[in-house]
């Protein structure tokens, strides 16, 4: 039920919080990092502060069908990291820190087999791949799973508590603040260490659904992602790597569900207008239907654009089991597309299902954008550290993967925490940021300014047209780009014109003005990279080809005194062994 | 995909401080109106998870597909069991389809 709402700064209460670990955003990550800080240490005091409510929060509210990433008998983490190396084109990615990650992956797996989570087995007991690396869940409860397990050994969270910013002590990070979502207090939370873990970036660019009516959030990321995570941290001039490296994905066409679930999990062919086999065909030098993750959701849009679209996913050869299978994989992660389906009346082994691109995304638990980190996964930003789509370098870390950096950030994380202590709170600062979070409620009932939706609309759209969007089958140039960044700064310049009616819309401000921030900084390193490295997900019409000399990182800082990003490179450093372009 | 309330079978979780759909919707959508019945606060937000169909004590939400995605009318059903979850789809056509899986195994 609606809250009065304040009529000024004063009746707001601030709530101020201690605690040794903070870890912002309660996911996949963020649970096993608290679970891990409690098991390391029983008398550690853990606090999530979330967004949402941790037992249905994020990218896997609805559930997941597969575990991308498990390491089976007989491979090795090098050969993970050689597939995932090859499944960016040869990188450049992160290799120090994939190889940590492949090395706690499994053990991350089998916590939450543990811990209940159902894995489909073969008849003789072990785990079911649906391809060399993944192997299929029934992963409806996944969430609630986690969550129960974190609350379980003790971490103290705060649901619908929205992160807007860091807490600082000169360089370093000493906490976060934020509001609630449901009580309206302004929380201050004093921590020794930080993991960021909130997710990734959705809604920066307009979903192709969302102009119909109530398909606004036909994405593929949860929407409610927004890009705080790496926004917080852009403001306080942390480094960001690969920005550039949106991730976009095949999706199944009008319902955004996944695709790799049918082509993968049952050998299904991607197929033109005219039933070619668009991966054999056109992308057989670079392995066909095992092409790299970008090449694959690229393709079906290329078709689009030569004229042979619609495209599909054939699915005409599969038995009425096989179907029933499908389905209940789909209704442990996307439980709607079933119910799209039937919308259509479709059956599928008549019809096959069409797929489409999603809209771009910025998640580096999937692709490789966001904070640079070093192996402790501590930012550039001393006291902060990263896990799971937040932390850049290191693509493919799916759920496995996220779930192993969580753990891996906690140990880095309490390392640090030996070695500090709290300083006094900084009351002006606090103050500063009180005011800044709740200025767009207190505008007045008289107040002529920008709605929060307006402003999101206007920048997805800014974003889908020229830099880089589905509309534009991922394209770009020079002169688009810098469109859109003089576009982006107008927008910046308005955010004083924010208003927000009620406690909702003030996070949903929040969520466009964080948006904003990442955007800003993904178009400034999509004008850096003057080549096209990997079509769809970074395309440059312009710069077509792959040129040897970005063979490296692009990195970028907000620049605190003047507000520019100043972008530069860092050296690939190759350090497992093979051919890079080859799993 | 907006969420429907059937506001007979919606009963605000009484015993609750706030209801569970309210709880559980990963962008904070759901909410109790004056009626104190459950309402979504922004059709268009919704993300179709089903979280707040799966939790509702009372089957009172059900997601529905936009009309300009998909026909009138389908249906998917969620049965929560303690481990396992039976789903019941029915097509535009009228045609039932039954999905029951364990969802849960025992924690070690």
């Amino acid at each position: 039920m609606a809250k009065k709402l304040p009529d000024n700064i004063d009746e707001i209460q601030t709530e101020v919080i201690e605690t040794d670990l903070l870890i912002v955003g309660g996911g996949n990550a963020g649970c096993f990092s608290a679970i891990e800080g409690k098991k390391i240490n029983p008398d550690l005091k853990v606090t999530i502060m979330e967004k949402a409510h941790i037992s249905r929060s994020g990218a896997t509210a609805a559930g997941m069908d597969a575990i991308n990433t498990y390491i089976p008998e007989g491979k090795t983490p090098e050969d993970l990291v050689r597939w995932s190396r090859s499944q960016v084109g040869g990188g450049p990615i992160r290799e120090d820190l994939a190889l940590s990650n492949a090395k706690e992956l499994n053990q991350a797996v089998d916590d939450l087999e543990a811990w209940g989570l159902p894995i489909v087995k073969n008849e003789d007991g072990t785990f079911k791949y649906r391809g060399a690396w993944d192997i299929s869940i029934h992963g409806e409860q996944l969430k609630p799973i986690m969550a129960e397990k974190a609350i379980e050994v003790g971490a103290e969270v705060y649901n619908r508590v929205v992160a807007t910013s860091l807490l600082m002590d000169g360089e370093r990070c000493v906490g976060a603040m934020g509001f609630g979502v449901k009580d309206g207090k302004f929380y201050v939370f004093r921590a020794k260490a930080v993991i960021i873990s909130t997710g990734g970036a959705c809604g920066l660019y307009k979903s192709y659904t969302s102009d119909a009516t109530n398909s606004h959030h036909q994405t593929w990321m949860c929407p409610f992602n927004v890009g705080t995570g790496y926004a917080v941290g852009i403001r306080q001039e942390a480094e960001m790597t690969s920005m550039e490296q949106r991730w976009v994905a095949t999706r199944t066409k009008d319902h955004c569900g996944p695709v790799d679930t049918i082509s993968v999990g049952y050998k299904s062919a991607i197929i033109n207008a005219k039933g070619d086999r668009i991966l054999q065909k056109h992308y057989a030098h670079l392995g066909g239907d095992k092409a790299p993750r970008y090449i694959r959701a690229n393709a079906p849009m290329e078709e689009w654009l030569a004229g042979r679209g619609p495209t599909f996913v054939d699915t005409t050869h599969l038995s009425p089991e096989e179907v029933k299978e499908l389905k209940i994989d789909y209704l442990n992660e996307r439980p709607t597309f079933v119910l799209f389906l039937a919308s259509r009346g479709q059956d599928i082994t008549k019809d096959p299902i069409e797929i489409y691109g999603s809209d771009p995304y910025i998640v580096g638990g999937h692709t490789q954008s966001g904070y640079w980190v070093d192996l402790e996964r501590m930012t550039t930003i001393p006291g902060l550290f990263a896990a799971g789509e937040t932390a850049g370098g290191s693509p493919n870390k799916f759920v496995g993967g996220c779930a192993a950096e969580g753990k891996l950030a906690t140990r880095g994380a309490i390392n640090y925490i030996s070695s500090v202590s709290l300083p006094e709170l900084d009351s002006k600062q606090v103050g500063q940021e009180k005011e800044r979070v709740f200025a767009p409620l207190l505008r007045g009932p008289e107040f002529d300014g920008v709605s929060p939706l307006e402003m999101e609309e206007r920048m997805q759209r800014l974003m889908d047209e020229y830099a880089g969007g589905t509309s534009q089958f991922y394209r770009t140039n020079e002169e688009r780009l810098d469109y859109a960044l003089k576009h982006l700064k107008m927008l910046q310049s308005q955010v004083i014109y924010l208003y927000a009616k009620d406690l909702h819309d003030l996070m949903n401000a929040h969520e466009v003005i964080d948006r904003l921030d990442v955007a800003e900084v993904l178009t400034h390193h999509l004008k850096f990279r003057k080549e096209t490295r990997w079509q769809g997900w970074q395309t440059r019409s312009d710069y077509p080809e792959i040129n040897p000399e970005f063979d490296c990182f692009v990195e970028s800082r907000r620049n605190k005194e003047t507000g520019e990003i100043e972008a530069f490179t860092r050296p690939y450093e190759q350090i497992v062994s093979g051919d890079r372009y080859k799993p | 995909m907006p969420p429907r309330i059937d506001i007979e079978k919606c009963d605000g979780c009484k015993a609750q401080e706030e209801p569970l759909c309210e709880q559980v919707c990963p962008g904070g959508l759901m909410s109790l109106g004056e009626n104190m019945k459950a309402y979504c606060r922004q059709l268009r937000d919704c993300w179709d998870c089903m979280a707040c169909v799966k939790i509702c004590p009372v089957g009172a939400i059900e997601t529905r597909v936009p009309y300009q995605l998909g026909y009138h009318v389908a249906k998917l059903i969620p049965m929560m069991g303690t481990d396992t979850v039976t789903w019941t789809c029915q097509d535009i056509n009228g045609k039932v389809e039954r999905f029951k899986y364990r969802n849960r195994n025992d924690a070690e």
